[in-house]
């Protein structure tokens, strides 16, 4: 019975998702392909990846992390270093006379669609195993710590990252503070005919089905022996030792697992922004992160996603208006050139946020996800049919 | 000679105005276990308020006091406003709260400045020069550390020797069983915040001296880095986190004085962090923090 009811959880779900990427590419064949919709979609779908990859260290399995930006740049920087075509190489490496790197995975794959496909999947996948690769190197020493320090130790590693990416003696390889770009970016998955005219725009499918493979990578794992095992060290550490968990262990994994993925999704914020700098990924980059997985809800994965494109939506979109003289609302606009000025949409902002964070203290969702919501609402239409 | 004075000096200098904002932070952690984000902010937001006083056309000698008081406020305002009402929470909570306050901060002063660095008055006697050693530092790098150690002193009186001083060591304790004490917590903790705010707009005033102008994001990295020097030096300990932020100012001179290396005088900071922290989890001068099962 129980076995029957998962299952059908599963199937509906299966196919909610299925629903939501094909609205995605009906939408994005219908609407205006400038519209700001398409930017929120993008970018949310890059955040939500990134803040569920956060959530899974930090209310899965109870790890304070704030170096995501660091594992974010180690995948942005390793994916754009990859995947440069090599005629574009001297151009972008101009200041360092060419790169030490003198290849570019499509071309390795023949180039052309299947290239830049199977390039692309290779460089995502080597973008998170980098992070991966040094979440574990720095985890050996810090994951012994706990809580504050951990959040700063980890933090101040993704400070050292950035500052290793800017040093102008890897010049040949990372472009020292230069920007990296002309690598493959969404818009390279819009399908062309001969003429060059776009058939087929899939460049908001891709970072969607990129993110939703991820976090259902994520949400399988969560709900395997290793989650269980994680949540029972965010519980009580002492007692899920006890357990016969190893700590160490699973600790180490959870952090791993976490980076590469934010590594996944720092490679497609480099995609979505169209270019690679160190000096993007500061801890300011980690909190709005933290934020984010926290507005959603702790220990909730459609709650991450949830808030990350309410948090894009409502910073890049919505608030807009306020940034220009004349605001307009409906059809009334009003003007106080003085008051209506850029900047005064982020204040607003950030005072939706405090009040979310001092009124609402366990997020959108809490611990929920977004199918318990429908639950309990069943269950007492169950109880009335009852009567 | 002269160079390595100059960059001693500097770091000392540097230390010193860390050293400042450094308590801020370790006295709010040993009361509320709270890393307060917003304090950097604060530190920027008093810098922003000189700027703007004095372009209003207040003589000087009204302004040093009118920004120490509305820095005050400022701190004041912020403990009531954005950590009180989640006391109860969970201490993530308070610490989101924090971050939110400190973008909220950010946030306003690109708004009021419009995102344009502003030029930092010139405080008369501080931005002079004197030849000393063969190097020319400005009168501040001198006076910093004299001053600092005279805050210090008064702030060690204050915390042994005065009725508030002792409840808050009670309160660093324990919580709760100095609430059953009749400590009033609220009192307590609004001065911690007080005095905390106060050393900040001091140190706001030596650091911007040093500094041409002053940009929305000023106070990040000098805030992180009091941070770390606080941490580094025990977090909750006052000695700790002076000694603290000067070994990071002077390390982070000397490391800005080699050639080529510039740009790691920031990742060098941490990595001492990293360091420190794996071989004494709670740094120099820390309590040993007891595991109850």
């Amino acid at each position: 019975m129980k076995q029957n009811k998962s299952k059908k959880g599963l199937v509906i779900a299966l196919i909610a998702i299925a629903a939501l990427l094909a609205v995605v590419i009906v939408l994005e064949n219908t609407l205006k392909p400038t519209s700001m919709l398409f930017t929120v979609l993008k970018k949310g779908a890059v955040y939500s990846l990134v803040a569920v990859s956060l959530n899974l260290l930090n209310g899965f399995t109870g790890l304070f992390s704030l170096g995501q930006a660091g594992f974010m740049l180690l995948g942005a920087y390793t994916y754009a270093i990859l995947t440069v075509p090599t005629a574009s190489r001297d151009t972008v490496y101009y200041l360092y006379g060419g790169s030490a790197v003198n290849f570019s995975l499509p071309e390795l794959f023949g180039g052309g669609a299947a290239g830049l496909i199977v390039g692309v999947t290779l460089g995502l996948i080597l973008a998170g195993l980098a992070a991966a690769f040094f979440a574990w190197l720095i985890g050996l020493p810090v994951l012994r710590l706990k809580s504050d320090y951990l959040a700063i130790a980890t933090l101040g590693f993704a400070e050292i990252i950035r500052a290793v990416f800017q040093w102008d003696k890897l010049g040949p390889v990372t472009n020292g503070a230069n920007m990296i770009k002309s690598f493959p970016t969404f818009t390279d998955f819009n399908i062309k005919d001969a003429g060059g005219q776009v058939v087929l725009r899939l460049s908001t499918f891709f970072p969607f089905l990129v993110a939703v493979i991820c976090i259902g990578i994520i949400v399988l794992l969560i709900h395997s022996s290793y989650g269980r095992a994680f949540k029972a060290i965010r519980e009580d550490e002492i007692a899920a030792e006890a357990m016969g968990i190893d700590l160490a262990r699973h600790k180490m994994l959870s952090f791993c697992i976490s980076a590469f993925f934010s590594g996944v999704g720092g490679a497609l914020l480099a995609m979505y922004s169209n270019q690679v700098q160190a000096k993007l990924f500061t801890s300011a980059l980690s909190y709005e992160l933290l934020l984010i997985v926290v507005i959603g809800g702790i220990g909730s994965v459609t709650g991450s996603c949830l808030a990350s494109f309410l948090y894009i939506a409502a910073s890049e979109w919505w608030l807009r208006g306020l940034d220009e003289d004349p605001f307009v609302i409906g059809n009334i606009a009003i003007s106080a050139p003085g008051f209506f000025r850029t900047g005064l949409r982020m204040v607003v902002f950030s005072v939706i946020i405090m009040v979310v964070v001092l009124f609402f203290r366990r997020g959108i969702m809490g611990d929920k996800e977004l199918p318990n919501l429908f639950k309990p609402r069943k269950k007492s239409k169950q109880k009335e049919a009852a009567k | 000679m002269e160079y390595i004075v100059s960059i001693l000096l500097s770091g000392i200098a540097v230390g010193g105005q860390y050293a400042l904002i450094a308590i801020g932070y370790t006295m709010v952690y040993g009361i509320l276990r709270l890393i307060n984000f917003a304090h950097g902010d604060v530190f920027m937001v008093a810098g922003l308020m000189m700027v703007y006083l004095n372009a209003a056309g207040l003589p000087l000698l009204l302004t040093i006091p009118a920004v120490l008081v509305l820095t005050v406020v400022l701190g004041f305002v912020i403990e009531r406003a954005a950590y009180k009402p989640l006391r109860s929470a969970p201490r993530m909570s308070v610490m989101i709260s924090a971050i939110g306050v400190s973008y909220l901060l950010q946030n306003m002063a690109t708004y009021v400045t419009g995102g344009l660095p502003q030029m930092y008055p010139t405080i008369p006697i501080l931005s002079d020069s004197v030849p000393l050693l063969g190097s020319n530092p400005k009168v501040v790098v001198l006076v910093t550390p004299f001053l600092v150690a005279v805050l210090v002193f008064g702030l060690t009186m204050l915390i042994g020797h005065t009725k508030i001083g002792m409840a808050m060591r009670a309160v660093a304790k324990d919580f709760e069983t100095s609430q059953l004490m009749g400590i009033k917590i609220d009192r307590v903790i609004s001065m911690t915040f007080i005095i905390g705010s106060f050393l900040a707009a001091v140190g706001s005033m030596l650091y911007f001296t040093n500094y041409p102008s002053i940009v929305p994001l000023s106070g990040a990295m000098p805030g992180l880095k009091a941070f770390v020097a606080a941490v580094f030096g025990g977090i909750g300990s006052i000695p700790g986190a002076v000694i603290g932020a000067f070994l990071i100012g002077i390390c982070e001179n000397i490391i800005k004085g080699l050639p080529g290396m510039t740009v790691f005088s920031d990742a060098f900071t941490f990595a001492l962090l990293i360091v420190v922290l794996v071989a004494k989890p709670t740094g120099l001068f820390g309590e040993k923090a007891t595991d109850k099962v």
